[in-house]
């Protein structure tokens, strides 16, 4: 007897059964795609969730800054991996205001996140990507960024400065 | 011998089938005449089969860590046995696929060779192009230096400009909230397993589908697709008229293909693969990452816009060229295919072509970047090497006006030229321009001192075609 798939001439199941045959085999195909994409999928956007310890790094001395200079500041990342090597590492530009007043600005421009370099004699940073101009407050002089230079947390610990580690800032 | 060879294959052949289906494949009838112009598509796909091998065997030594890929790709491109060529084999190879995929689109395009029945093989090769694209960005990000790792940061900024999932997206390409350890991971596995695996499977449903629908025949003047006639007509042509694809139309693509595989080769070997950059530190600030060439261009769409379109244009413009792109064969999959009778068709293609080409000269010139080299003007340059002109040319370097404005042929271009701006401008115009700023320029007031300004405006004053 011919049968509806493909010319075949065996006794065909009934409608009824082949109908429910291949429910039950698309729901178990899909059950078994589930099972393996769910630790997949988590595992791929395992990083998006992960947390995020902020830890506050030490970057000198109060004395190692002169009240009115910006200065680059490195420090390392608060939890890298055992592999990330020198990626690790990261910087700010840090501006003694006053005695006891500290300002830490994220080097990324706001924007495209380019490092902006700090040009001690003009007193401006400057972005090598696009032009754009902040003034030693942060506050966009001139060109395409959107808003003003992100700033750390940054503190006086026991005659330390200490900056707090954060996130790349992201628009 | 001969006779076990035979009856191997025979067995072969008896137990898969498989040289007759390739046989078949090989030998099916393809249009006459269908000439140099339909080479570009199988020289893409030799191009990415180079780009396939060759990267399989960079994978062997490159070690996909953030703390060591540097070092081990320092050791392929100085230490390992044909590493420098390898590497400079993957880099052309990938420069050739991106540009062979746009000469076979702009071909297909051209000879309309998109529409009715192939509009579906269109949309597998816009997926392919964008994909290309994507494995040129990841491929860059992979030689994980002081470029890569500002580029990683610029992506991911792009990303982030996306309404409510932006920060989301961000993180996703960051693998974190940082550039750090799982970084470079990601992308590995982006450019090495999950865009090929996808490139792979477009690639054979491209594949089937040009043998499904035949290579299209050249376009003929006066002979519009009528989708309701144009399959009887195809199978008229080729059973009548048409010639084994191998080797009587292949042979061109074999020609092509070895001149592209020689190009590669040639290039590789005398220009090498490009120069590493300095470490992948985060904290080394000097350096102004760009896109390598075929994505330089859009890095000048970005410089060179207003500076509010910003958003609209990272978020908008892929997303308009994908529609425009798909829209295509839906818009138009019927009519005339040649040319000739489409001029608005060429005319896009020679905008496209010209708009690229001048965003990617301009991108290559940077004017809109600071030149922090810029050293101080000469005394010749000066006119002078006394007085508060000298000092007014030493604050024009020192203040960063020099990075900006150039004055004969020393300084950036980022501003307008100040060579003569002394015949231009009065001293009060310069001295408005200079405590106010502009667009692109930061008010100088409250930076300079009284006499500083006045020696500043000196100089520029002296800036005259005739002193």
């Amino acid at each position: 007897m011919a049968t509806e798939a493909g010319g075949a001439t065996g006794e065909a199941l009934s409608p009824e059964r082949r109908a429910f045959l291949t429910k039950i085999s698309l729901l178990l195909v899909g059950a078994a795609s589930l099972l393996v994409a769910v630790p997949i999928i988590g595992f791929i956007i395992g990083p998006i969730i992960r947390r995020f310890p902020a830890i506050w790094r030490p970057v000198g001395r109060v004395e190692d800054f002169k009240i009115g200079q910006t200065v680059k500041v490195d420090f390392r990342d608060p939890s890298p991996l055992a592999w990330a090597g020198v990626t690790a590492e990261t910087a700010a530009w840090l501006r003694r205001v006053s005695e006891n007043e500290f300002i830490a600005f994220a080097m990324n421009c706001t924007h495209l996140g380019c490092p902006v370099r700090w040009l001690a004699e003009a007193e401006l940073f400057m972005c090598p990507c696009h032009g754009g101009v902040y003034y030693s407050d942060g506050r966009v002089a001139g060109g395409p960024p959107p808003r003003a230079l992100f700033r750390y947390p940054v503190r006086v610990n026991g005659g330390v400065v200490e900056i707090q580690t954060s996130a790349i800032p992201i628009g | 011998m001969r006779n076990l060879l035979k009856r191997l294959i025979d067995a072969f052949e008896e137990r898969t089938g498989l040289i007759k289906i390739m046989s078949d494949i090989a030998r099916h009838p393809v249009p006459p005449d269908t000439g140099w112009w339909y080479v570009f598509g199988s020289a893409t796909l030799v191009a990415f089969m180079i780009q396939v091998a060759t990267g399989v065997a960079l994978a062997t030594a490159y070690v996909s860590s953030s703390g060591n890929a540097y070092d081990s790709l320092q050791f392929i491109t100085t230490k390992a046995l044909m590493g420098n060529l390898l590497r400079g084999m993957h880099y052309f190879g990938a420069s050739a696929m991106v540009l062979l995929v746009g000469i076979h689109m702009g071909q297909v395009f051209l000879m309309g060779c998109y529409k009715y029945p192939r509009e579906f093989n269109w949309f597998t090769g816009v997926v392919l192009l964008f994909l290309t694209l994507a494995m040129g960005f990841t491929g860059q990000l992979l030689r994980w230096d002081q470029n890569a790792v500002w580029s990683v940061v610029v992506g991911a900024e792009q990303a982030g400009r996306t309404p409510v999932i932006g920060d989301v997206l961000a993180r996703f390409l960051l693998a974190g909230k940082t550039i750090g350890g799982a970084t470079l991971s990601r992308f590995f596995a982006f450019h090495v397993f999950f865009i090929p695996a996808i490139i792979f499977g477009f690639i054979g449903i491209h594949l089937f589908l040009v043998l499904h629908d035949g290579i299209s025949e050249p376009p003929k003047s006066g002979e519009p697709v009528d989708p309701a006639t144009y399959r009887s007509k195809y199978e008229k042509l080729v059973s009548e008229k048409g010639v084994p694809f191998w080797p009587d139309a292949a042979w061109r693509d074999v020609v092509f293909c070895f001149a592209v595989v020689v190009a590669i080769f040639v290039l590789a070997l005398v220009f090498g693969p490009p120069k590493l950059d300095n470490p992948p530190n985060p904290s080394l600030l000097a350096r102004d990452p760009a896109p390598d060439w075929y994505l330089l261009w859009y890095f000048a769409v970005l410089a060179l816009i207003p500076h509010k379109l910003t958003t609209p244009v990272i978020l908008l413009a892929p997303l308009t060229a994908v529609i425009v792109l798909i829209l295509v064969p839906i818009v138009s999959n019927r009519g005339e295919r040649h040319p000739r009778n489409r001029p608005w068709a060429v005319a896009s293609v020679i905008i496209i072509v010209m708009m690229i080409g001048t965003l990617w000269v301009e991108a290559i010139r940077e004017p809109w970047s600071p030149d922090f080299e810029a050293q101080p003007l000469p005394t010749g340059v000066i006119g002078t090497n006394e007085g508060p002109v000298v000092e007014g040319a030493r604050l024009f370097h020192e203040k960063g006006c020099e990075f900006c404005h150039e004055i004969e042929g020393f300084g950036g271009r980022r501003g307008p030229s100040l060579t003569w701006v002394g015949d231009r401008l009065t001293r009060a115009d310069l001295t408005v321009r200079i405590m106010n700023g502009g667009y692109n320029m930061p008010a100088f007031a409250g930076l300079l001192t009284e006499q500083q300004l006045n020696d500043l405006v000196g100089f520029l004053e002296s800036r005259r075609k005739e002193r």
